[in-house]
């Protein structure tokens, strides 16, 4: 394999996937007379103007995106960005003000109230920042809720609901109450309970930022990981940079409801479009950030002695250098296409800090 | 003194001349309406009354257990009805009994359906507040006399008058609870696809119960409230004694009928105040408040 074919293959690379959500011009204002603000918003005033003049927060100010199929697609953006605004327009539980969203080639926005009903039951699950569980429901009954509003015979949803909670992590806990258990065992409850319904697109609200650092990058993984075998279209909501570089195959940043800058997580970490986004920047991890395919010499080598995937970022070959001097980078059937030697990563990561270059 | 501004006592004249003309022309139809009411009260005391002492005594005791799976709320229900058995107020308390329990079932069934109502739209509960408000505070005798008036003395405006008084808690609390269940659990249900039937009894039912079981606690002890009144317009029981007691200046009379009114809040509210704390353990509200 060359390295041309590596480039179509790459999973963050959206010019051959097909659009799962797609969003135009979304646009919402909370208060009595949204159309008179939108007005005012379309006239070119800012949010804080509108704000002014006639009390109506704009929660959301003209969005396009375009989410691929399959992927992992990161909002970033700090409390009130409007970024918890924004998933709940995907399954209509807010309805927009102006604009279009279309999922799966259907208007999320012209369905009935019934349409609307069974477009949340088959295609779209959620998981909540604050879990959302039933107080009231023992785990398994709270991993087969999704079902059973389905109308899934129980028998055989409480089948595909241990099955879900042995994946998670959670067997032993079927009959406990949500409440017996810790945060972060609660989200994976939260998280078996989208998964049980198998779903097309799952809407994660800042799913793990109410989990202790360590419990979150645990889930972290484990979603990446689950994200592996199921492929599913994320839309993932957080306000942590790292949170969005380590798992975003497609990262947007939002502000004041609008969004700031579209990409891969490389291309905004190298390449940030404006002072609010280099602000983050600054702040990150690069070693994290940067994969170590963009930096690598591609081509036949030698083979070496220690390598790592081609997903793999920067800061997963670092240690390997205290015994090597070149790591290897494999694709996904395991052949070498390139190498990256200590002196390229450091080099990668030190151009990218501010003030260095 | 106040000017006289309009003269009311045509006013006054309509009013009274109105229920007259509604005592005497539909009468006889209120008073069938007001059948089915007479019947769950005549039906809970025949069985009450029918019913051997010693198995209520034993079913009371259960229930207590039940409720707190110890065994200091049973000693104290069994002590109550020992007390109402040797004071010879074992009837009595059976009759007041019964008439509690038909109130308090009456009230759950009118009053859930109004607290579901209220807790979906702000301009019934604007509507419903007010009368609520009004149901409590006027004076029980205001509504009593006209009841008299269309039922004729007896049990039926005794009930009316008991389900009237006792009926406005229960509302408030169902309202109240399924209004504070937590919006992001209502959220989560309402993103998984539900309808407000899967909602309401599926998520905020469940939820509220155990604030929805203290408007019932509030309604039994407001309808034990009402007893002695009742009792003036021909409801019997523990309340007839008490004001016989008071009648004929008969102290310890009107003293141990009283205190057979108090064993019985004493029971029904341990009872249910028991079953609303398991209950809230169960769901898991206890720790989170």
């Amino acid at each position: 394999m060359n390295a041309m074919t590596d480039i179509k293959t790459d999973p963050t690379d959206m010019t051959d996937l097909a659009i799962a959500i797609a969003m135009r011009g979304v646009t919402k204002i909370f208060g009595d007379k949204p159309q008179e603000a939108l007005a005012l918003l379309q006239s070119g005033k800012s949010k804080a103007e509108v704000q002014a003049e006639t009390n109506h927060v704009v929660g959301l100010d003209n969005v396009s995106l375009d989410i691929a199929r399959g992927q992992i697609f990161v909002v970033m953006g700090l409390s009130g960005s409007g970024k918890s605004t924004l998933i709940r327009h995907v399954n209509r539980l807010i309805e927009p003000t102006a604009g279009e969203i279309v999922v799966n080639g259907t208007d999320v926005l012209k369905m009935s109230l019934n349409q609307l009903r069974t477009y949340r039951r088959t295609q779209v699950a959620m998981v909540f920042q604050k879990f959302g569980l039933m107080p009231h429901r023992s785990v398994i009954d709270n991993v087969a809720y999704g079902l059973e509003v389905r109308g899934v015979p129980k028998a055989e949803r409480l089948k595909e609901a241990a099955k879900w909670i042995e994946i998670v992590g959670l067997s032993g806990y079927e009959q406990s109450r949500p409440r017996q258990l810790s945060g972060g065992q609660q989200q994976r409850v939260g998280l078996a309970r989208a998964l049980a319904l198998d779903t097309e697109i799952i809407l994660m609200d800042e799913a793990f930022s109410a989990l202790d650092p360590l419990i979150r990058s645990g889930m972290q993984d484990q979603l990446i990981e689950l994200q592996k075998t199921l492929g599913k279209t994320i839309l993932f909501i957080t306000h942590d940079f790292d949170e969005a570089l380590k798992i975003g195959d497609r990262i947007a940043v939002l502000k004041d409801g609008a969004v700031q800058q579209v990409g891969k997580p490389e291309d905004i970490v190298l390449r940030p479009a404006n002072e609010h986004i280099e602000e983050f920047v600054r702040e990150v991890n690069k070693a994290r950030a940067i994969h170590v395919r963009s930096i690598m010499e591609r081509g036949e080598h030698e083979h070496c002695q220690a390598s790592v995937s081609q997903d793999a970022r920067c800061e997963d070959v670092l240690p390997l250098f205290a015994e090597h001097q070149w790591v290897g980078v494999q694709d996904s059937d395991g052949r070498q296409i390139g190498r990256v030697t200590a002196k390229q990563v450091i080099k990668a990561i030190a151009r990218h800090t501010p003030g260095l270059n | 003194m106040f000017p006289e501004l309009i003269d009311t006592k045509p006013l006054r004249r309509a009013i009274d001349d109105g229920l007259n003309w509604v005592v005497r022309n539909w009468g006889d139809e209120f008073e069938a309406a007001a059948y089915p009411l007479l019947m769950l009260l005549k039906a809970i005391e025949d069985l009450l009354v029918a019913t051997p002492w010693w198995l209520i005594m034993a079913i009371l005791v259960g229930v207590a257990w039940l409720a707190t799976r110890s065994w200091k709320l049973p000693v104290i229900v069994l002590l109550s009805l020992l007390f109402l058995g040797v004071m010879d107020l074992w009837k009595d308390a059976m009759t007041t009994m019964a008439l509690m329990i038909a109130a308090t079932i009456t009230a759950i069934l009118v009053s859930i359906p109004v607290g579901v109502w209220m807790s979906r739209s702000l301009n019934v509960r604007n509507v419903v507040t007010p009368v609520l408000d009004l149901m409590q505070t006027l004076p029980s005798f205001v509504y009593l006399i006209p009841t008299v008036m269309i039922f004729g003395p007896g049990k039926i405006p005794a009930l009316i008058a008991t389900i009237v008084y006792a009926a406005p808690p229960l509302v408030r609390l169902t309202d109240l609870g399924l209004r504070s269940v937590d919006p992001a659990v209502m959220e989560a249900s309402r993103a998984f696809g539900t309808n407000p039937r899967q909602r309401l009894f599926g998520v905020q039912i469940p939820l509220a119960l155990p604030t929805i079981l203290a408007g019932i606690n509030q309604t039994t002890m407001m309808a034990l409230a009402m007893v002695v009144i009742a009792s003036m317009i021909g409801a019997g029981g523990l309340g007839y004694q008490v004001l016989q007691g008071i009648g004929r200046l008969e102290v310890s009379r009107g003293l141990f009928a009283g205190l057979g009114i108090v064993a019985l809040a004493i029971i029904f509210d341990r009872v249910t105040q028991s079953f609303g704390k398991q209950l809230q353990g169960r769901i898991g509200l206890a720790e989170a408040r």
